[in-house]
């Protein structure tokens, strides 16, 4: 084998001596960050075993939320969390595809760069200002308008039935689609713009129209991507805490019903953290961070196993 | 002889810079013309006016006259993308949708154009492959993505794709550039043959490629044509100074 004799001869390992330092270097911050992660799920575990103890698995399937009686189940949460965030999903998706597919293939280059700015500027709205735009513009607007719209078209579904009080499931839903709709565009942009510009003269060559050269040119070549950014969207849209606190109603309840209030495992966490007096109603609050800890890092993490492979495909 | 096309007063444009200037050309049916000239001179953009290809760029325009089988595709209320339905082109990179099959590649062009109909799809695709002297080395995988394919299989596929509208003129803008000399050497056999059925334009850079395959050839040089005439008549007599040095090669 020619490499050993090489190495034989020449001490190879110390020309490198000082890449190797340097690599040594900056594999710390690395180790720390790991290190970080790995010692905030553990506290959390920590801090939430005396409720884990105590009711084990039916945390997760059972209904009642009684501070007075001790006694904690975080269905309700769970399933207010994944409800709005679906709903986001369902809402920022074709929203933010569009916007993306408008800023690269139709606005010319200037108003892209314009409208796109604007798109991103949303993502740097505080939380809270959403959360104000929510209680004063959004759930009125839900209440007398959207609401009664649905209920009498749909109302026989029991997604649309019940009384519409404007502040709920679905304003929260709403209010997260607009949120995460920069996180989603802005990927799908980037994702679009890294498909070569021969694959759109190939579409267009063969006398695709706009429309059709936007399907078989961007979208199809873009589904790996697409799918990483919507991902991360609803990882966004899952631990967002503020907005969608003020926005929810806070109900501990499972209802079908999109116009009722609910509650998130994040806004459950800010509504009561600050008067959790007892020390199992404080291990119950952190139970349910390390469930959100939980899903959050499994949903990135898909994310970005989508987002890293969609070059090649 | 039948002109299946003809250029007249074609003028193009990048923003303020002009790329090509008062082109006269026509195309006569079931020959293969050259455009051969050194890079930058306006071949691309020149054929890419042929298909309307060329005013997709942001701030491009042309102006001129090009009648396909007597009709102008500049003529007021014309539909571009009906034109490229017509026209067939190739370009320099293979570039096969990756996100469809073999199959699907071909046949794209035709579903563009309405057609579902399996049993025809299946004969057009299989016609078109067999044009392109594919069929063989890929009928057992259609269903493979496109991009799967080696480069010059690609080039291929691509005018088979092309050819499967049945397109009466076929462009190709250096199809063979980024391809090997093994690859180089069957697209060329190819397009020999494919005269037969349609009208071939051929950007090259390459001069002996020209010489080999084409029977009419037109010198372009900083967006004028320079001179044009029969291939072989511009490869052994040529009238302009400038075309004598830039096929001896004592040209940039
Ligand atoms: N997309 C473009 N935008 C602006 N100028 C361009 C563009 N493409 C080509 N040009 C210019 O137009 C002229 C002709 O280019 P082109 O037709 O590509 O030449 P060729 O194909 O003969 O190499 C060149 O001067 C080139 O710089
Ligand atoms: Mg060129």
């Amino acid at each position: 084998m020619p490499g050993v004799v090489r190495a034989k001869n020449r001490p190879v390992r110390e020309i490198h001596y000082g890449d190797r330092v340097f690599a040594g270097i900056l594999k710390i911050p690395a180790a720390g960050l790991a290190l970080l992660l790995l010692s905030i799920a553990y506290f959390l575990y920590r801090a939430a075993s005396p409720v884990i103890v105590k009711h084990g698995w039916a945390f997760l399937t059972s209904s009642t939320w009684d501070p007075v009686r001790d006694v904690y189940g975080a269905l309700p949460v769970i399933y207010g969390t994944v409800v709005s965030s679906f709903i986001a999903i369902v809402i920022a998706t074709p929203l933010s595809v569009g916007v993306a597919l408008f800023l690269t293939e139709i606005a010319p280059r200037r108003t892209g760069r314009v409208f796109g700015f604007l798109v991103e500027m949303l993502a740097a709205i505080p939380s809270v200002v959403y959360g104000l735009w929510g209680i004063f513009v959004l759930a009125p607007w839900l209440r007398t308008s959207v609401e009664p719209f649905f209920k009498t078209w749909l109302g026989f579904l029991p997604f649309f039935s019940g009384p519409p009080y404007g502040v709920g499931m679905l304003a929260a839903g709403i209010i997260l689609a607009v949120m995460i709709t920069p996180t989603i565009s802005s990927i799908a942009r980037e994702v679009f713009s890294a498909i070569p510009l021969q694959q759109r003269e190939a579409a267009l060559g063969i006398g695709a129209t706009r429309w059709e050269m936007m399907r078989l040119a961007v979208l199809q070549s873009s589904r790996r991507g697409l799918t990483g950014a919507v991902i991360l969207g609803l990882g966004r849209a899952l631990g967002e805490t503020m907005a969608v606190t003020m926005i929810i109603g806070n109900r501990h309840e499972v209802s079908l019903s999109l116009f009722a209030p609910g509650s998130t495992m994040a806004s459950i966490i800010a509504n009561e953290y600050a008067e959790a007096t007892t020390d199992t109603h404080v291990a119950a609050l952190v139970e349910v961070g390390l469930v959100l800890f939980a899903v959050t890092f499994v949903i990135n993490s898909i994310a970005r196993l989508f987002l890293s492979r969609s070059g090649n495909r | 002889m039948s002109a299946i096309m003809e250029v007249s007063g074609l003028n193009a444009w990048f923003g303020a810079a002009q790329a090509v200037k008062e082109i006269n050309l026509s195309f006569e049916k079931n020959t293969v013309t050259a455009i051969i000239g050194p890079s930058g001179c306006g071949k691309s953009t020149f054929i890419r006016c042929l298909n309307r290809l060329h005013e997709e760029v942001p701030d491009a325009r042309a102006i001129g006259r090009v009648l396909l089988e007597g009709d102008d595709i500049y003529g007021r209320g014309v539909d571009p993308v009906a034109i490229r339905r017509k026209i067939g082109m190739v370009f320099q990179k293979p570039n096969p949708f990756p996100s469809l099959s073999v199959f699907d590649n071909v046949a794209v062009g035709l579903r563009l154009g309405g057609l579902r109909r399996a049993s025809i799809l299946k004969e057009a695709v299989e016609r078109s492959l067999t044009l392109s002297a594919l069929w063989d080395e890929v009928k057992d995988k259609l269903n493979a993505p496109g991009t799967s394919l080696s480069g010059g299989q690609q080039q291929r596929l691509c005018i088979a794709r092309a050819l499967a509208v049945e397109p009466s003129i076929l462009l190709m803008d250096e199809p063979t550039s980024a391809l090997d000399p093994i690859s180089t050497a069957k697209i060329e056999e190819l397009v020999t043959e494919l005269k037969k059925a349609v009208t071939i334009v051929m950007v090259t850079h390459n001069m002996q490629q020209a010489a080999r395959i084409s029977d009419k050839t037109a010198f372009f040089l900083l967006g004028d044509m320079v001179e044009y005439g029969e291939t072989s008549r511009i490869f052994t007599a040529p009238k302009d100074s400038r075309t004598e040095r830039y096929i001896t090669g004592r040209f940039g």
